[in-house]
């Protein structure tokens, strides 16, 4: 108590220095003066008087010494005394001050930045209650690692498992609002009466399913999410009881889910409702379309989980040989499942940005270097006056400190808004499942990451001067003759670090090159359609007015000859899933006349209108399209895709023949009349899967998508075409209208490579930047170091070319090491990119020669400035040089 | 002076406050003739100790300081006991009193033990 007392009032005393000091000079001069008199009246002179009393004092100067290193902190008084000097010195020099901060600040923006993302998508744990042993449920099949459930399996699974306390599913569902603005389509989703209860989530209001809710005879009852609870019904409290109608069907409202409750697999959801099998789908074993949640029992693992989820999965393929046969089943991780596909991505940039802040400090670091060789006088000055080692060290840590502190405090602002604006570029689709970046910032968390990295970058930065305070010697600093040696720390540490920085420009130069490529590749793969000029709308009919195939089939007909109306309008078809929409919505197929042993024969089945091909411009190998005319009167036609041909009908024509389901089915059995180039379904880097294309005509859907073929820019068609669907029937939801190209440029897997391939170029840009200049400041460094040598060569008559080569020598050595240690170096780090990199390899030579040449060039070229100020020395000028 | 002993560490402050109880409030000079005096002139003070040694009394809240004029009409700094400073004058005393009669109880010639 009385040592903290003792300490405020010290550290209080830091600010009253002066007064206090003056006060004390004051009252020592008043104890002397009662000490001479005492003396002067005990009969000694006034001369010896004041002796004695100084002696008996022991000194004026270390009196007050002693008494003001206890009024305040000598520690903290020593540090705003070197704060002050670093700051005048760093006002003085504002050159050095800007370029050094701002590049810090490049350093840790990026890398703060970085860190946001990859703090808030893989390190904060998911909002569920003990979210580590939640894990994804799926089946696997040989196309499809990761598919859905079918209801009978989960059934089997939840009974027969012995490694979840609970298993639940969902499923994404779509249903049509009626609001007072028209129909609307909402984002819902299905669940398993326990699905709220395995997250470990609690309705904010009312209350969760009750266990069997979920079955068919259970009254139909939605959950509402907070964010539909505001929006649609104003936050009301007393909505508990009231009815909604979803799609025809009414529902009883009995709870509301909490504020901060997100499930990032499906996105924003507005109405959680129970499964309530029925129809063609939930029942059938082979018809999948749930996923599984479940949370794992104690000191049960992932791979334990899945080992004994893949035996009952293959007890089920005995007993269903049917519909499960190459039924497996794996188990991940819930944030594996939600964020496992970014993680790679996430972890490139960070180490990208890493490299980033390394070669801002390196650079920093060589300024700081630089400078001190400058500064080799005023230390040498300063330690002969008495300045320890240890108070020198501590002014330069300080020096560093503050470098770093302005730097690090610039980089996060910096971040603060670039994190903001980064999020603002993800496509709004993409970020519905990404909720975890809802409220990503600048936390503590960053800011700690932050200060980390400064700390790291400061102890270098202090490093520096303090070697350079270790190897200078008195003398050497003083003479006027020293500069010829003064080089001898800069060419051992100066030169190293830009070797570091060249390589750290070429490793991001590749990886740069590399993502751009494969960027580049992506872009132009061939898609099998046009996509240019096409607006593409999805629609979903009330199941009331359209249900029955034939009024689809009719709705189908009016709403092409509708569209196709319209001025602008050069062709328009319909699809059950556009292309680029991914891959899925398969079925198994076998060909009429073939030996057949039950295998599972999987491809994606599309309803297509006859337009349909037309519209997206896509070609025919051999056969016909079909026609508007091939309806459920007439025989049933089959359109195919070559990868289908390729694999089932190799060495034959397909043409003419039949294939069907697995028990070929009369119904199901289709004539093949053409052939298409393949048209790309699934997303821009996924393998071509085998498809069919049924009439739509023969095959009606009440969920589908409309693509039309435009003269004028597609975009302006949007609404148009909107609008004409709403004119035809109000009751009909229409959701997503963009252009192809928009659908394509907006994919998460176009966004993935365009955001990765931005950010390191960005970094790379930077990075190769902040080589050359280091690469400069080295070499001018050296002309300067060099002058006298320069000058004597040149008077015993060196040519300037002989110059040149001397200094461009010099540069070139170091541009050759940085160089190869980054193509090396480079190497490991593509091979950490390989799945991110599509139709290019991580090994890929013309671009890492490209990087290596580029880089070589351009430092080359930063190095000729110098030389040629080293050629066209002036050697009378240069000799006199000091 | 090798027949005066030095101030041990720590009494110091003890001796200052017990001579401030004493003598009421004193200026810093006082305090160190007075302390020379008390010790029968067998302690050799520093005068310039003293003024360090106020100042963390000072910062403890043991004392207080205020300018006044010395007997001689000099200006001078008078140093005064606080409330917690008489405090603990009386417990330090105690505390010492008590050490020394341990330690003098070691020192005490006694007779073999049995």
């Amino acid at each position: 108590m009385r040592f903290i007392r003792a300490s405020l009032s010290r550290f209080i005393g830091l600010f009253s220095r002066e007064r206090r000091d003056r006060d004390f000079a004051d009252e020592l001069a008043s104890h002397l003066q009662m000490h001479i008199d005492d003396n002067v009246r005990s009969g000694m002179s006034p001369d010896l008087a004041r002796r004695d009393a100084l002696l008996k004092l022991g000194g004026v100067m270390p009196t007050q010494q002693i008494y003001h290193e206890r009024s305040s902190v000598p520690v903290l008084e020593n540090l705003v005394q070197d704060l002050r000097f670093t700051l005048r010195q760093l006002r003085k020099n504002p050159g050095f001050a800007g370029t050094a901060v701002i590049i810090m600040a490049l350093g840790v923006c990026a890398s703060a930045s970085i860190f946001a993302f990859v703090d808030s998508a893989l390190i904060k744990p998911l909002p569920y209650q003990d979210p580590t042993r939640l894990v994804g449920v799926y089946e696997s099949v040989g196309m499809i690692p990761r598919s859905n459930l079918s209801y009978p399996d989960y059934l089997d699974w939840k009974k027969s498992n012995h490694v979840f306390s609970s298993l639940d599913v969902w499923n994404g569902q779509s249903y049509l609002l009626r609001t007072n603005e028209g129909t609307e389509l909402v984002t819902c989703t299905r669940v398993s009466d326990g699905f709220f209860r395995t997250l470990g989530v609690a309705p904010l209001l009312g209350r969760d399913f009750y266990e069997g809710e979920d079955l068919l005879e259970a009254p139909r009852t939605v959950l509402l999410s907070y964010q539909a609870w505001q929006r649609r019904f104003g936050g009301r409290q007393d909505l508990l009881g009231e009815s909604i109608t979803l799609s025809d069907i009414t529902y009883t409202i009995i709870g509301v889910l909490p504020r901060e409750f997100q499930f990032a697999l499906r996105g924003r959801s507005e109405f959680w409702t129970t499964l309530h099998p029925s129809g063609g789908c939930d029942l059938r074993r082979g018809c999948h379309g749930l996923y599984g949640v479940a949370r794992l029992k104690d000191g049960v693992s992932v791979q334990a989980a899945s080992a004994e989820m893949t035996s009952i999965a293959e007890e089920l393929e005995r007993q269903y040989p049917d519909s499960n046969r190459g039924q497996g089943a794996a188990i991940v991780s819930l944030s594996e499942a939600i964020v496992g596909d970014i993680r790679p991505i996430l972890l490139v940039l960070l180490s990208g940005a890493g490299l980033l802040m390394l070669i801002s400090s390196v650079n920093v670091a060589s300024l700081l270097l630089v400078r001190s060789q400058s500064r080799r006088r005023e230390i040498t000055v300063r330690r002969a006056l008495g300045a320890g080692t240890m108070r020198l060290v501590t002014q330069f840590v300080t020096e560093g400190l503050v470098l770093v502190f302005l730097g690090g405090g610039l980089g996060l602002i910096c971040a603060s808004w670039t994190v903001k604006l980064l999020v603002r570029l993800i496509p709004a689709r993409m970020l519905a499942g990404m909720p975890y970046l809802q409220d990503i910032g600048i936390d503590f968390r960053i800011i700690a990451f932050a200060a980390l990295l400064s700390l790291c970058a400061a102890i270098l930065f202090a490093l520096i001067p303090a070697l350079q305070l270790s190897t200078s010697d008195l003398r050497d600093g003083l003479s006027e003759a020293s500069r010829g040696s003064a080089g001898t720390l800069w060419r051992r540490f100066g030169s190293n670090f830009v070797v570091v920085e060249l390589a750290i420009a070429v490793i991001l130069l590749v990886e740069a090159g590399l993502l751009t490529k494969s960027f580049y590749r992506l872009l132009h793969v061939d898609n099998g359609l046009e996509a240019d000029h096409l607006a593409t709308v999805a629609l979903a009919l009330p199941e009331a007015s359209y249900g029955k195939d034939d009024q689809a089939v009719a709705f189908g007909r009016r709403l092409v000859s509708r569209i196709e109306s319209l001025p602008g309008i050069e062709g328009v078809g319909l699809a059950s899933r556009l292309a680029l929409s991914g891959n899925g919505n398969t079925t198994w197929i076998r060909v009429e006349g073939r030996p057949f042993n039950g295998e599972h024969n999987e491809v994606n089945f599309r309803d297509v209108s006859a337009g349909y091909f037309g519209a997206l411009r896509a070609r025919l190998v051999r056969g016909n399209f079909f026609s508007e005319n091939d309806d459920l009167t007439k025989p049933n036609v089959v359109v195919i895709n070559r990868a289908l041909e390729k694999q089932y009908f190799s060495g034959e024509d397909a043409i003419g023949k039949k294939i069907g389901n697995t028990q070929l089915a009369p119904k199901s059995v289709r004539q093949i009349v053409g052939i298409v180039e393949d048209i790309r379904e699934g997303s821009l880097d996924e393998e071509i899967w085998p498809t069919i294309y049924i009439p739509f005509n023969q095959e009606p859907e009440t969920y589908f998508s409309v693509v039309a073929r435009t003269s004028q820019p597609e975009s302006s068609m949007l609404t148009t075409l909107v609008a004409a669907i709403r004119e035809i029937d109000p009751s009909i939801g229409t959701y997503g209208e963009s252009t192809m190209n928009d659908r394509i440029n907006d994919s998460p897997t176009a966004y993935l490579h365009r955001s990765s391939a931005w950010l390191v170029a960005g970094f790379a840009l930077t990075a190769f930047l902040l080589g050359l200049i280091g690469l400069y400041g080295v070499v001018a460094y050296s002309v300067t170091q060099r002058t006298r040598e320069i000058g004597i060569r040149m008077a015993l008559g060196a040519e300037p070319t002989s110059v040149y080569s001397l200094i461009l020598k010099e540069a070139g050595l170091l541009i050759l090491i940085g160089t190869a240690i980054g193509l090396a170096c480079s190497l490991p780090a593509t091979g950490m990119m390989t799945h991110m990199l599509f139709g290019v390899s991580s090994w890929d030579l013309p671009t890492m020669a490209a990087a290596a040449v580029l880089l070589s060039i351009s430092a080359l070229a930063a190095s000729f400035i110098p030389a040629k100020r080293a050629a066209s020395l002036n050697p009378v000028v240069a000799l006199r040089a000091e | 002076m090798s027949d005066k002993a030095d101030v041990w560490q720590g009494t110091l402050a003890l001796m200052i406050l017990k001579t401030i109880q004493t003598m009421g409030p004193l200026h810093g000079y006082g305090i160190a003739r007075r302390i020379e005096q008390t010790s029968g002139h067998r302690l050799s003070v520093n005068y310039g100790t003293i003024y360090p040694a106020l100042l963390k009394l000072e910062q403890e809240g043991a004392i207080k300081s205020e300018w006044g004029v010395s007997d001689n009409n000099r200006k001078a700094k008078f140093y005064k006991l606080t409330r917690s400073g008489r405090r603990r004058v009386d417990k330090e005393s105690r505390a010492w009193e008590q050490t020394t009669a341990i330690v003098a109880r070691f020192l005490e010639p006694t007779e073999d033990p049995a």
